[in-house]
């Protein structure tokens, strides 16, 4: 049994999802191949062969691997897919994009989002927003599975696999990249920081998003958040988003500020270890699931809190 | 040019669904139905495309039930020119719509194909990706904007840091995000008029397609239950116990 994990990388560094994949593909058991997939990518297949569990780095570099445009990177993972027991990528935007794709042209049945292992060929997806866990056993030849990072321990450093160069196929030629506009931040990654700071609704505007969330998350070294009524408002941008439609986060603590708890918010927060909710509304259904609640007006407990951890 | 919108009728998003107490599946026995909310959006993007004049006819497609008629028959209350119903009482999994889909595609030769992302009920985020690689055609996923032009589409996708826009050669495949558009409200005279508009009907064997799905379901169960903390009365005491209680601080 060898599984095969396509890496998510910037071409220099592996994405931290990736180390959370391999870790789900430790759990499935077996030798653990990995594709690196881009343009002038040798720095990040080096990145991957010192991954502990990697025996064979697998790096197909081309100008038309450059963006992972879905089009191209999926002939190259189908291609090598046939000699694999299991293709795993992140549950990001990126492996979405592309592995259900692979699924298709292999004609097999795509895995979405899985949480745990049962064997080699069951395993437990969250479904209706979380809020049921469903235990599929794929009939299929070759399981494609996206993996949801927050329910995975990161793969360790300390490996020294081989790279080897694979074809990298052609540009299919049918869809283009024109740009990207990234959030740019100093923060940590949404999906992956340990301390995570969301504002909802009650903030009220995009100014006060900044003036109220940004600093308490920064005195934490948080990542930044929000639901999704306080990013349709303009609050914050869209990447900004936390539950069912957006991100998944497990943070070590997440701090809710002037979330109300829509199930589709909570389903992607929910199994953060710790939740501290600031809410004024004391039947919000926040409150349900934070192990620290605390009611009142959000502009004036946060710089309270703001002052108080300043001590 | 000719577009077609796919529309799956999923458990509305207000339920909370329950799971059996056999643990063999969930309770859908008697709850609110509705249109999957980012197929709503896809059908609002079409209808917008026609009203700016990109496109000239919507043909909007659903797989199920007998009762998807009714999913039909809002989207064409929204604005489809006429209706699809892939009939069957059998369980559909992504791969089996994605080659439902493809069948009908065939036959209808539309420019631009329009899906949701994700349903509300499955979660599983495949079916556009899916159709897209089955016809070998370009996919903008999670559009939140659209751009069409004579013979390609610029996609505006979201993504994890931020927004990518990709070009597509016609025909594509797009599937929609959040922020795409705002789905209009269904006036009453439109809801009435659009009983009228055709609605066709076939079924997965007419198509040539054999919908088993992949995926046996073992079983479900409702996750462990986070339950309610304490409320703090101060900022102080808050801090206290994530510092010394908790220990996160």
């Amino acid at each position: 049994m060898t599984i095969l994990v396509i890496a998510e990388h910037d071409n220099t560094t592996i994405k931290s999802g990736t180390f959370n994949t391999i870790g789900a593909a430790q759990k499935i058991g077996g030798d653990i191949h990995v594709l690196v997939a881009g343009q002038g990518c040798g720095a990040a297949a080096e990145a991957a062969a010192k991954i502990a569990g990697v025996s064979k780095v697998l790096l197909a570099d081309a100008a038309h691997l450059a963006h992972q445009l879905a089009e191209n990177i999926t002939p190259v993972v189908v291609e090598l897919a046939r000699g694999y027991s299991h293709v795993l990528a992140p549950a990001t935007t990126f492996g979405k994009n592309f592995l259900p794709r692979v699924a298709a042209l292999l004609d097999v049945a795509q895995i979405s989002d899985i949480v745990a292992v049962e064997s080699a060929d069951t395993f437990v997806r969250p479904i209706y927003a979380g809020n049921v866990l469903a235990t599929v056993k794929s009939a299929d030849a070759i399981k494609v599975i996206t993996v949801r990072t927050t329910a995975f321990e990161a793969a360790a450093a300390g490996g020294s696999a081989a790279v080897e160069a694979v074809a990298a196929g052609a540009d299919t030629g049918t869809a283009s990249f024109i740009g990207q506009e990234l959030t740019k931040s100093d923060r940590p990654e949404l999906a992956a920081a340990k301390i995570v700071v969301s504002g909802g609704r009650a903030l009220g505007s995009a100014e006060q998003f900044k003036a109220v969330i940004e600093p308490l998350a920064d005195k934490l070294s948080a990542a930044v958040g929000a639901s999704r009524a306080a990013v349709d408002a303009g609050y914050a941008p869209n990447d900004y988003q936390v539950g069912q439609t957006g991100k998944i986060v497990a943070p070590q603590l997440y701090v809710a500020v002037g979330i109300s708890g829509a199930i589709q918010h909570l389903a992607g927060m929910k199994d953060s270890k710790v939740i501290v909710a600031i809410n004024k509304d004391e039947e919000a259904p926040i409150f349900q699931v934070a192990d620290y609640g605390l009611v009142g007006d959000l502009f004036s407990v946060v710089p309270e809190l703001m002052s108080e951890l300043s001590k | 040019m000719k577009a077609l919108v796919a529309v799956k009728r999923v458990v509305d998003y207000n339920v909370k669904v329950r799971v059996k107490a056999d643990g063999s599946d969930v309770d859908i026995g008697n709850v609110k139905m509705s249109m999957n909310p980012f197929d709503e959006i896809a059908v609002e993007e079409a209808v917008r495309l026609k009203e700016a004049g990109k496109v000239s006819e919507i043909v909007v497609v659903s797989l199920g039930v007998k009762q998807c008629e009714e999913t039909l028959r809002t989207a064409m209350a929204m604005g489809a020119d006429r209706g699809i119903l892939v009939e069957t009482e059998a369980p559909l999994q992504p791969l089996a719509v994605a080659k439902l889909l493809k069948a009908v595609v065939d036959k209808e030769q539309p420019q631009l194909v329009i899906l949701g992302k994700q349903a509300i009920d499955d979660d599983a985020n495949q079916t556009g990706q899916m159709l897209a690689a089955l016809l070998g055609w370009p996919q903008g996923t999670f559009a939140s904007k659209v751009v069409v032009a004579d013979s390609k589409v610029d996609v505006t996708r979201e993504i994890d840091g931020g927004l990518e826009t990709v070009a597509l050669k016609l025909p594509a495949i797009v599937t929609t995000d959040l922020r795409l558009n705002e789905p209009r409200y269904v006036k009453l005279p439109n809801i009435m008029a659009a009983k009228k508009k055709p609605l066709d009907k076939t079924t997965p064997a007419d198509l040539g397609v054999d919908p088993a799905p992949r995926l046996t379901v073992l079983k479900v169960a409702e996750p462990a239950k986070r339950s309610a903390g304490v409320k703090v009365a101060s900022v102080q005491e808050l801090v206290a116990k994530l510092k010394n209680e908790a220990k996160v601080l």
